[in-house]
């Protein structure tokens, strides 16, 4: 009875959140375009299904993993779990005590965003639109390590105390750079997975991570130094996808040549 | 068999997305914090219905949410009219984002910060007026990069113009900005992007790159969601700035 009344006002907030954007396209639709949607009756099922999935998704979420990771992320970053995993009793724990904090945010930065279901959603239209030559599970993987990869090094940043954007304007720069190498048709879909990222299922652990460490180490604002994480899981990402696709690219180039030179040894 | 295979085989591949997350938690449950898991049935339950949640919504995803984007953009781009077009990116862009629980909860949270920090009174109204400004200059600059997103690609210029001048702004604005507001500026940019906004834009973008003659949707296509994840971050600097 308690699910059903859960799903219930879930399915109820996801249809407010949702409502703007549905009176939009209708509004459009028959206002400016004056023609009716093709195949109006599976896109209004479609509709149906993607707000049910939604309330679904986020009961499941609120019910096990997130009460869960916040927890665990609060457990992890107390000072007395990280001083009974050191050998020696100290005062002042230095930022390399702090392995099992890194392990757990590179971690839980790879499997939510494999979870995540708008990057599902970009990698299925990047698989269509390339005929395939664009892997929906090679591209989230790449995400998923880049986010790990940004989480980490958050997290290490607020452990130490420096500033947040000494980290972000460095990664625009290494972005930038890296835009000149990569190949062409990749960099659109490179920069969106960077914004994708960071939805329903990392921000709640990500934030929570955040604010535990930044609520236990002495001399850290919470409101202040909790913030920024999330900055980090959206810039990571451009850069591991571009590298994902040099890396595609040089392999490929490689394979060509050496079949080039095979077929010539041949003739 | 055919039949149950089909339904099953996207149950399957949900478990497979699932299945990084719930080792992560397992292995550090059991073996870093070494505790028995409170609940355990209902942990299992609530995996269940996140099983079930992903596979309706990638469902609901290639029948309503790809067709609705991908048709709109080949109407507007058949009926030619740029200001109808125009008007229709910001609104999706604002619309989707004015309503986001993402945002409204760090805008809270930064009127928080402002509070503490002296920059507003410390009131519930204060908070509150703060709060709403935050959002709605959010709102403003995503609905903002959607219709620039869009005339670049009508125009075809190269995506990453467009993200070096973002990038530029950045910076620029993080020089003046008050420090208290830089972090929540940061992370605006990554909690606009919503679970239905994305798959809607990004249809919009292939859908339009796709019926334009001389445009790529795999290069012209991408860069909507991006540019909308960049502009927030300008647009919140300022707005601590000038309050």
């Amino acid at each position: 009875m308690s699910f059903l009344a859960d799903l219930f006002f879930t399915t109820l907030a996801t249809v407010k959140d949702v409502l703007p954007i549905v009176l939009i396209i209708f509004g459009f639709q028959f206002f400016v375009i004056k023609r009716p949607l093709p195949n109006i009756k599976k896109v209004v099922i479609g509709m149906f299904y993607v707000i049910l999935g939604l309330s679904f998704f986020l009961i499941g979420l609120e019910e096990a993993l997130f009460p869960l990771g916040r927890l665990m992320a609060q457990q992890l970053t107390d000072p007395e779990f990280i001083r009974a995993g050191l050998d020696s009793a100290v005062e002042v724990l230095q930022w390399s005590d702090y392995t099992w904090v890194y392990i757990f945010a590179a971690a839980i930065g790879f499997s939510t965003t494999i979870a995540e279901p708008s990057l599902i959603a970009v990698a299925i239209m990047a698989n269509d639109v390339s005929g395939g030559s664009i892997g929906a599970r090679g591209l989230r993987i790449s995400v998923a390590i880049g986010v790990a990869i940004g989480i980490t090094l958050g997290v290490f940043r607020i452990i130490t105390g420096t500033p947040l954007h000494y980290y972000i304007i460095a990664g625009y720069i290494i972005v930038i750079i890296q835009t000149f190498y990569a190949p062409k048709l990749i960099i659109g879909l490179a920069y969106d997975s960077g914004g994708v990222t960071t939805s329903t299922v990392t921000v709640p652990l990500v934030a929570a991570l955040g604010l535990g460490l930044a609520s236990t180490i002495p001399g850290r604002n919470p409101l202040l130094d909790g913030f920024g994480l999330i900055a980090f899981a959206s810039l990571f990402p451009i850069m591991s996808v571009m590298l994902y696709a040099q890396i595609s690219a040089w392999r490929a180039n490689k394979k060509s040549k050496n079949s080039a030179i095979q077929n010539e040894g041949g003739e | 068999m055919q039949l149950i295979r089909r339904i099953l085989s996207p149950f399957l591949s949900s478990a497979r997305d699932l299945l990084p997350i719930v080792i992560v938690v397992t292995f550090f449950q059991l073996f870093v914090l070494q505790q028995p898991f409170p609940n355990l049935e209902k942990i299992i339950l609530g995996i269940i219905y996140v099983m079930i949640g992903m596979t309706l919504f990638i469902r609901g995803l290639e029948m309503g949410l790809f067709p609705v984007g991908e048709s709109m953009a080949y109407a507007f781009a058949k009926k030619g009219s740029l200001f109808w077009l125009l008007l229709f990116s910001f609104l999706l862009g604002f619309g989707t984002t004015i309503a986001e629980p993402a945002l409204i909860a760090v805008a809270d949270e930064a009127a928080t910060v402002a509070a503490n920090g002296g920059m507003i009174v410390n009131d519930e109204a204060a908070r509150k007026d703060y709060a709403y400004g935050l959002r709605i200059t959010v709102a403003i600059s995503v609905g903002f990069a959607i219709l620039v997103g869009v005339i670049r690609i009508l125009k075809g210029w190269p995506i990453h113009y467009l993200i070096a001048m973002g990038y530029l702004g950045v910076v620029i604005m993080t020089a003046f900005a008050p420090k208290e507001i830089i972090g929540i500026a940061y992370d605006s940019g990554g909690v606009t992007t919503s679970t239905i906004t994305v798959p809607l834009v990004t249809a919009l973008g292939v859908g339009l790159a796709s019926s334009i003659s001389g445009r790529n949707p795999m290069i012209d296509g991408f860069g909507l969601i991006a540019f909308a994840s960049l502009t927030p971050m300008i647009f919140v600097m300022a707005y601590g700035m000038m309050i």
